[in-house]
Parts: structure tokens; sequence; C-alpha cells
């Protein structure tokens, strides 16, 4: 175990390293560079409350009326999860040529990409104050408690991002059933409505198990609506992330050693 | 004196599948039909090998015979099928020059990710930073992006990593045959200067007089099983009488 932390430690750089050149990657030849990771949410918001708000007459929910506001927290948190999961997804096959040459900790790949969609969520949070600066949203302590939905995410995606690396070495299907299953999710998460609009209880029930409208409803309150969600929520939040970070580091360990005579 | 490297009963087995098997449709169809025996193939069978620390141990054979897959086995990067495979000490393996280069990144940038690749700290590699440029004679390429360097720029770069800080154990597969022969006369002398610093060596080498000149022991492969292993000098005759 203090072997496995030492090992850990000596890897940060590695960690540190990929995710700078995956930020240098994908802003390479962009004149506005980083600054699209604050615009292209912004933007998608333009559209999505132009289409939802104004000619289809959706609102947001109850507590936020605002629906831009509304729909970008949940879209901020939604976009995380897919584009950290789908990066770590592809990972071990994207870096096939290194693990066949050099010994590397074979976790570090689909941890970095988490951590690479983790920044950019950073980044992106900006995209919110800007809105909230627009909308004169007024602001509550409670928001200096974002960080605590982002890192329940953010130990969901770890696991999940573990799960499908390791079953796409085995089966490269899983990635194209997984960018169908990413547009199911969306449409299944309360991003562009609200669950409160729902009256069959099945339903709700049902809903309620997507851990994403858990981490979604946390930052909603946190920081638009100022209240500080209960032990019920946070316990729920936790054990999610939790179950799914043990099954990924049960599963990813259990085949990692193989995963070099399939990529 | 104590062991560097122990191997002991090494089997290495690589599904020779003739057709991929990786889509979930192809698996299940396969499954059901009995077809998912692939053809196996033992890289290595039954391969025990220990290297005293401070020695420097070649390993010969055809292509094929299953070198560099040992190794891959020591450096950890396979896990072998059957038996295991020990190191004692820091390991610095050079299976492939640049393995951990990006090619699109400068020399400069690359010298700090494959530093880290190996698991060094941004500040040991700060601290290394000129010594490898002057080795890898590269000071007016240093900004320059890889991909633009030639095969011998790539090796001489990623050589100057891998040999900065003294390891423990160092692991060379025929790297040494790219690059002019400036530059193998160099690497040679790098080696032997880790080699006298108390460096454990394990080599590969397509040159046999290379073997000779550097290596105490040697390993004969042939087809994944040892056909003979000792002194240099009777495993190399042997060797050489066996190619001829
Ligand atoms: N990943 C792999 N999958 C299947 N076969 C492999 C793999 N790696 C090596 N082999 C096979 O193992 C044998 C030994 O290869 P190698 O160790 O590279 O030989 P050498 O370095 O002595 O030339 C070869 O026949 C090669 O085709
Ligand atoms: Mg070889």
């Amino acid at each position: 175990m203090k072997e496995r932390i030492q090992t850990m430690f000596r890897y940060r750089f590695l960690l540190q390293d990929l995710t700078m050149r995956d930020l240098r990657v994908k802003y390479r030849r962009s004149v506005l560079g980083m600054l699209w990771s604050i615009l292209n949410p912004l933007l998608m918001m333009v559209v999505i409350t132009t289409v939802f708000q104004h000619v289809l007459k959706v609102a947001g929910s109850k507590e936020i009326t605002d629906f831009a506001i509304f729909y970008l927290t949940g879209s901020l948190i939604y976009n995380f999860i897919s584009e950290s999961t789908g990066g770590a997804l592809n990972s071990i096959v994207q870096y096939s040529s290194l693990i066949k040459k050099v010994y590397i900790p074979k976790y570090i790949f689909p941890l970095e990409k988490c951590m690479f969609a983790f920044v950019n969520l950073l980044f992106s949070l900006i995209a919110l104050v800007i809105m909230f600066i627009i909308r004169q949203t007024p602001i509550h302590w409670t928001i200096v408690l974002f960080p605590i939905p982002l890192l329940y995410a953010f130990i969901f995606s770890v696991g999940l991002g573990l799960i499908l690396a390791t079953l796409n070495v085995f089966f490269r299907d899983v990635g194209h059933l997984y960018s169908v299953w990413l547009t199911a999710w969306m449409y299944a998460t309360p991003i562009i409505y609200d669950i409160g609009n729902f009256s069959n209880p099945a339903l709700i029930f049902v809903m309620k198990l997507n851990p994403l409208y858990h981490y979604i409803t946390y930052f909603r309150e946190v920081a638009v609506i100022g209240r500080v969600p209960g032990l019920e929520a946070n316990l729920i939040c936790l054990l999610s992330g939790l179950v799914f970070l043990v099954i990924g580091l049960l599963l990813f360990k259990k085949f990692q050693d193989r995963f070099i005579l399939y990529i | 004196m104590a062991n560097a490297i122990e191997v002991s009963n090494v089997t290495m087995r690589f599904n020779m599948s003739k057709e991929r098997v990786d889509s979930i449709k192809e698996f299940l169809i396969k499954k059901v039909k009995r077809q998912l025996r692939f053809e196996e193939f033992l890289a290595l069978k039954d391969v025990s090998l220990n290297v005293e620390q401070g020695d420097v141990y070649g390993l010969v054979g055809l292509n094929g015979s299953g070198k560099s897959t040992l190794l891959k086995v020591i450096s950890g990067i396979l896990k072998p099928t059957k038996g295991t495979a020990k190191t004692y000490g820091t390991i610095s393996p050079l299976i492939e020059l640049g393995a951990g280069f990006d090619m699109d990144l400068t020399a400069r940038e690359n010298i700090f990710l494959n530093g880290s690749v190996l698991g060094y700290s941004h500040a040991q590699m700060r601290e290394k930073f000129d010594e490898i440029v002057e080795f890898s004679e590269l000071q007016d390429f240093i900004d320059v992006a890889v991909k633009n360097f030639s095969s011998g720029m790539v090796a001489r770069l990623g050589f100057a990593i891998a040999t900065i800080t003294k390891p423990d154990i160092l692991i060379v597969d025929e790297i040494l045959s790219v690059g002019d022969f400036l530059f193998q006369q160099k690497c040679e002398a790098r080696i032997q200067d880790l080699m006298s610093g108390g460096t454990t060596v394990l080599m590969v080498s397509h040159s046999i007089e290379q073997i000779e000149r550097l290596c105490r022991h040697v390993m004969w492969l042939d087809h994944g099983t040892i056909r003979m292993a000792g002194e240099m000098e009777p495993v190399c005759e042997a060797y050489k009488a066996f190619r001829k």
C-alpha cells in the first residue's frame, strides 16, 4: 500500500504533463484558445435557451426561474461527465504505443482524462460567473460549497471511466454504444427540464436512480438556490461515486495485465 | 553477490488470434460456436535467469527468439503467463528509444514529458536539462518539433534522457544499432561509464562483437527456450558457429 502511494506520487508529474499536453492539443491553432472553454457553454446556452425557452416555452424550475442559468448549471456538469468518461474510454487504446514500450501504471491514463475534463470544467465555471453578472443573480454564501458536488462528480467519473476503459480494450463496440448512451443519458437527466414537472412517482423514482441527477441538483442548490443539501443528498452523491469507483478499480485491476495483448 | 534480476520459470503466451475478436457480436457468435480457441504461441518457454548486481549480461538469438519479450517481462511491461520476474533497484528500460515522445512537441517539451514518463520530477529534469542537450548534440534544434527530427536525432535524445540518472539496472534492446558510428561509440562509452559505476546491464545487440566487447555473461535464446547460458566466451563461440 505504502509502495503504491509512492508510485502514485512518483508519477504525478506524468499526470500533470499529460493533462497539460491535452490542453495544448485541444486549443492548438485556435485564436481564442482556452477562452473556448468559456465561450462554448455560453454559446450553447444561447442556442438552447432560444429554442426551449422562447420557441417551445419551457421554463426552468420553480426555484431557478431563469432558464439560461438553469440550463447552464446542468450542462456544465453533464459536459464534464461526458468529456471525462468519453476520454477515459479511449485512453488505453490511445496510449497503446506508450503502454507497449514503457512501464507506467495504467490507471494513469483514464485518470488523466478525468483530470483534463475537470480542468476544463473549472474554466467553464467562468461562463456561469459571467451569466450571474449579466442576469444580476443574487449570490448566496453557499456558493463557496461549489467544489463539493464537483468532487462527487469527479469520483463518479473516474469510476465509470475505469470501467469503460477496461471494456473498450476488449470490445471496441463499447465506444460506439457509449456515444449513443451519452445522448440518451443527456435527455434522461434534468438539464433542460425540471423533474418537478413530473407527477408520475414511478418516473420520478427511475430518474432519481441517475447519479448525475443528484450531482446536478446539489450543484444548483449551492450555486444558485442558496441551500445546503442535507445528509441524505451528501450520502447519495458520495456513495454513488464510491460504488462506481470501487467497481472500476476492481475491474481495471483484474484485467490490466491483459490489456497489452489486445491493443 | 546479490542478484539484481531474478527471472524464474517464465513462460509468455501470446494469443495469435488469426481474426481479432474485438466486437461483442463476434465474441458471442464465436463463444456459442466454441470457436474461441486462439492459436496459442509461446514466445518464452520456462526461462530462468539470474543476473548479479554489477554484471553485464547479453542476450543473443535469431529474430523472433524472444529476446525483446524477455526484456519486456523484466521491465514490467508484459506480465508473464507463468513464473515470476523480479528486479531490485531502479530500472531504466531502453526498449525503444523515444517511446514516450510526442512527435508534435518540441525537443525541450519532450525532455520533460519523457522524464515524467520515466518517473522523474520536473526539478530533476531541469537540473539535467543542459547535460541532456549537450549529450544529444541538439543545441540548435531544442525548440524544433520532434517530428522534424531524423531517426538518429530521436535516438540520441531518447538515449540521453534514459541514461541521465544512474539507474541500478539498465535494459538495452538493440538500440545501439541506430544512429551513426560516432553516436554508437558515445552510447557505448556512456554504458561503460554506468557499468563502472556499478549499474547492472542487460542488453540485446545485433552485433556479436559488441556483446563480446561489453558482456561478461551471455544467454542464447532459441525459439523461446534457453539454448545455452553462462560465461561470455563459450556461448558466443557456440552461437557464432551456429550462425555459420
Ligand atoms: N504482442 C504480441 N502478440 C503476439 N505475438 C508476439 C507479440 N510480441 C511478440 N510476439 C511474438 O513473439 C516472438 C518473439 O518476439 P521478440 O521477443 O520480439 O523476438 P526478438 O526480440 O528475439 O526478435 C515473435 O515470434 C513475435 O512474433
Ligand atoms: Mg527484438
